[in-house]
């Protein structure tokens, strides 16, 4: 196995020192909290000659969308970052990136959408770009979103679709915590060059890139980009296979925590997982049969493995960090209930949506959380889900 | 070291008390330990309360929400004495540290009640004495360390001056007086 | 790659659409029957024309064809008879002509 360091960094540390590992081509950002810092760190990485990427400070997130899309489609590894409003500006052309297939990457820190305006954490700006066609990874800590970084323009350059890399402002983004890292030569090594057949600046071949498609048109293409993202579950096994095999630490779909025997389960994502891991531990002490089912990808949702994964599941808490307005329940409990009905699996599902705007979490709630599911207490008040500590 | 160690920093937006928790994590990460510092945003003004926190484990730390029953509270900035219920949750074995010219037993009666030990540090006085100007941050963590135990005051030092080095390397001039401020604070606390 | 435009009709099927639908290889238009109708139709009175080749440059499609130094008749798998050549010539060398085809 690769050499390993231990160190200790924050979150937005962490991502952007695989950033300066894998010194991509372009970068074009525009700050926003809580993800100012990783353009900040890679523009002085860049300006200390560490790496040679040529950093692009636009004017707007609308502007660095763009920017790293004409950088990728010119044949560059481009990337951004961005979070909460920054990424509902760049609503337009997250979608250009995926429908022209560009392997962009970009490190959201999550934080939650206004309004009410806020700026701490919850998935309310990833929530609202999962169906961009992006791939999306969430991460829980530090150690994950400096992996998922490490790994994320291996899938992307892959299978043609941009990559989301996700971690919770804030709470991991602006927590210095311990973490492994790898050596610099070893990431270069496993990102390795990319080198895409077709490209703008290719003079030889020159190429146009997203064309107007009209209607005999659109509906094939749509039907492309599904596939991809189909198709791209097995691309990122094999990544993050190969990731854990170099450097020691596996992913895949989700996260199975005392899942075996698991009657009762939270099914989470983010930085939140950890206090549910917690509130599993004391309970299976107790001898109670929990689990925590942790999602990593949410695009492409990983619907089958994780009706599998929940076959002998009683009962099931699934917790939403961002609030959808669907007046049926969270983002993805709505997706988790559809899978478990195609897998035609009935466990009890309660939707509970928990964190908004950076409210905080904790074990005694997550506990609170499976005795409920224990209890059968599935009581919903005047809307068919839950709200976690919040004022009645 | 014990197991866990849960640490609750209040201070004023400006005075360095997440600056202080993160230095707390840097120097407990040389020993060994599993640790973690994160600050409370809150209202961006010069002056607004904040608070910071500190895990220090032996095992990974999973847990990312903030602290409500710590084992050691540290008060920066005792006017927020006043207005904010420091010793909420503190436990019992613990103790508080707050930066004041008062002795701890001036110090009891103003913390709603809390049974378990007070300790003060004359940060000001440290500071001023040793760096000429008011830094409360350096005497602060010197004081944690020694009141929490959660490593040797000699390593703690010779850490510091290693990680003052690294901080201090374009201006070398101040890494003797924060060595000092360290070693004095480490004296003054009472309680 | 180069893209076989001939392949990229209004019955190509999804799985053989080129990736984000790049068009790769410059000038494939030549290969794309584009000029199927037109509401007027340019005429070439090759009599009235001196071969000052100033409508050459002006069509938006390429669609008249120069060969040693004289332009030909149109190109009329491309053109869309948008008229433009026509103002450009000084000679009336040029008729838009409507339903000829």
């Amino acid at each position: 196995m690769a050499k390993q360091i231990r160190e200790r960094l924050s979150g937005n540390e962490a991502v952007a020192t695989a950033i300066r590992q894998i010194n991509p081509d372009v970068m074009a950002a525009f700050p926003i909290t809580p993800s100012t810092e990783i353009p900040q760190f890679v523009s002085s990485y860049v300006a200390n000659g560490l790496i040679d990427t040529e950093f692009v400070p636009v004017e707007s997130e609308h502007s660095a969308m763009s920017a790293t899309i004409g950088a990728s489609a010119a044949g560059a590894r481009a990337m951004t970052a961005t979070s909460s409003a920054g990424l509902a500006l760049m609503w337009e052309e997250l979608h250009i990136a995926s429908s022209d297939r560009l392997p962009i990457v970009l490190a959201l820190v999550n934080r939650a959408l206004s309004g009410p305006i806020n700026i701490n954490a919850d998935h309310s700006d990833g929530m609202g770009a999962k169906d961009c066609g992006w791939i999306q990874l969430y991460s829980e800590d530090n150690q994950e979103a400096y992996d998922n970084m490490c790994m994320a323009f291996r899938i992307s350059e892959k299978v043609k679709l941009p990559v989301m890399v996700c971690q919770d402002g804030f709470i991991t983004s602006h927590a210095v915590q311990n973490i492994t890292l790898n050596e610099d030569q070893d990431v270069k090594d496993f990102v390795g060059t990319y080198c895409p057949e077709d490209y703008l600046l290719n003079a030889e071949n020159p190429m146009a890139a997203g064309p107007y498609s009209v209607t005999q048109y659109y509906m094939e293409a749509r039907r492309g980009i599904a596939q991809a993202m189909r198709d791209s579950k097995e691309t990122i096994i094999e990544v993050s296979k190969e990731y854990g095999e170099k450097f020691g630490r596996t992913y895949g779909f989700f996260e199975e925590y005392c899942m075996d025997d698991a009657e009762y389960a939270i099914v989470i994502m983010g930085s939140a997982a950890g206090a549910a891991k917690d509130a599993c531990d004391k309970l299976r002490a107790e001898g109670k049969k929990v689990g925590v089912l942790k999602l990593r990808v949410y695009r492409p949702f990983p619907a089958e493995e994780i009706a599998a994964a929940l076959k002998n599941v009683k009962a099931i808490a699934a917790m939403d960090r961002a609030e959808s307005f669907s007046g049926n329940s969270g983002p993805m409990a709505c997706e988790l209930k559809a899978a478990l009905f195609s897998a035609k699996q009935t466990p009890d599902v309660l939707s509970m949506i928990y964190g908004l705007g950076g409210r905080d979490i904790t074990v005694e709630d997550m506990e609170a959380i499976y005795e409920d599911l224990m209890k059968g207490n599935f009581e919903c008040k005047e809307i068919p889900y839950r709200y976690v500590n919040v004022r009645e | 070291m014990k197991g866990l160690t849960e640490i609750r920093w209040h201070g004023r937006g400006g005075q360095g008390a997440k600056t202080a928790a993160l230095l707390l994590a840097d120097v407990c990460f040389s020993t060994g330990a599993e640790v973690q510092g994160f600050p409370e945003y809150g209202p961006e003004r010069m002056g607004a309360p904040i608070t910071a926190y500190n895990r220090i484990s032996e095992k990974p730390i999973r847990v990312h929400s903030n602290i409500y029953d710590p084992d050691y509270v540290v008060v920066v900035d005792e006017t927020l004495i006043e207005d904010i219920d420091v010793t909420a949750g503190l436990k019992e074995n613990g103790a508080i540290i707050i930066n004041t010219a008062k002795s701890p037993e001036e110090m009891r009666p103003l913390l709603r009640g809390y049974k378990g030990r007070v300790c003060t540090i004359d940060a000001r006085k440290v500071s001023i004495a040793t760096l000429g100007k008011y830094f409360p941050n350096s005497p602060m963590l010197a004081a944690t360390i020694k009141v929490s135990g959660l490593m040797e005051e000699d390593a703690f030092l010779k850490e510091m001056e290693t990680s003052y080095a690294h901080k201090f390397a374009t201006k070398p001039e101040v890494i003797k007086g924060n060595m000092d401020a360290l070693k004095m604070a480490l004296e003054e606390v009472r309680g | 790659m180069r893209t076989d435009i001939k392949k990229q009709g209004l019955d190509v099927k999804w799985k053989d659409m080129t990736t984000g639908c790049a068009i790769v290889h410059a000038g494939g238009a030549v290969d794309f029957m584009t000029g199927e109708w037109r509401v007027d139709t340019p005429k070439f009175i090759e009599d009235k024309c001196k071969q000052c080749l100033l409508c050459v440059p002006v069509c938006p499609d390429s669609c008249i064809p120069v060969v040693d130094g004289k332009r030909t008749d149109f190109d009329f798998d491309h053109c869309k008879g948008c008229g433009i050549c026509a103002k450009a010539c000084p000679f009336g060398a040029i008729e838009m002509r409507r339903g000829e085809k």
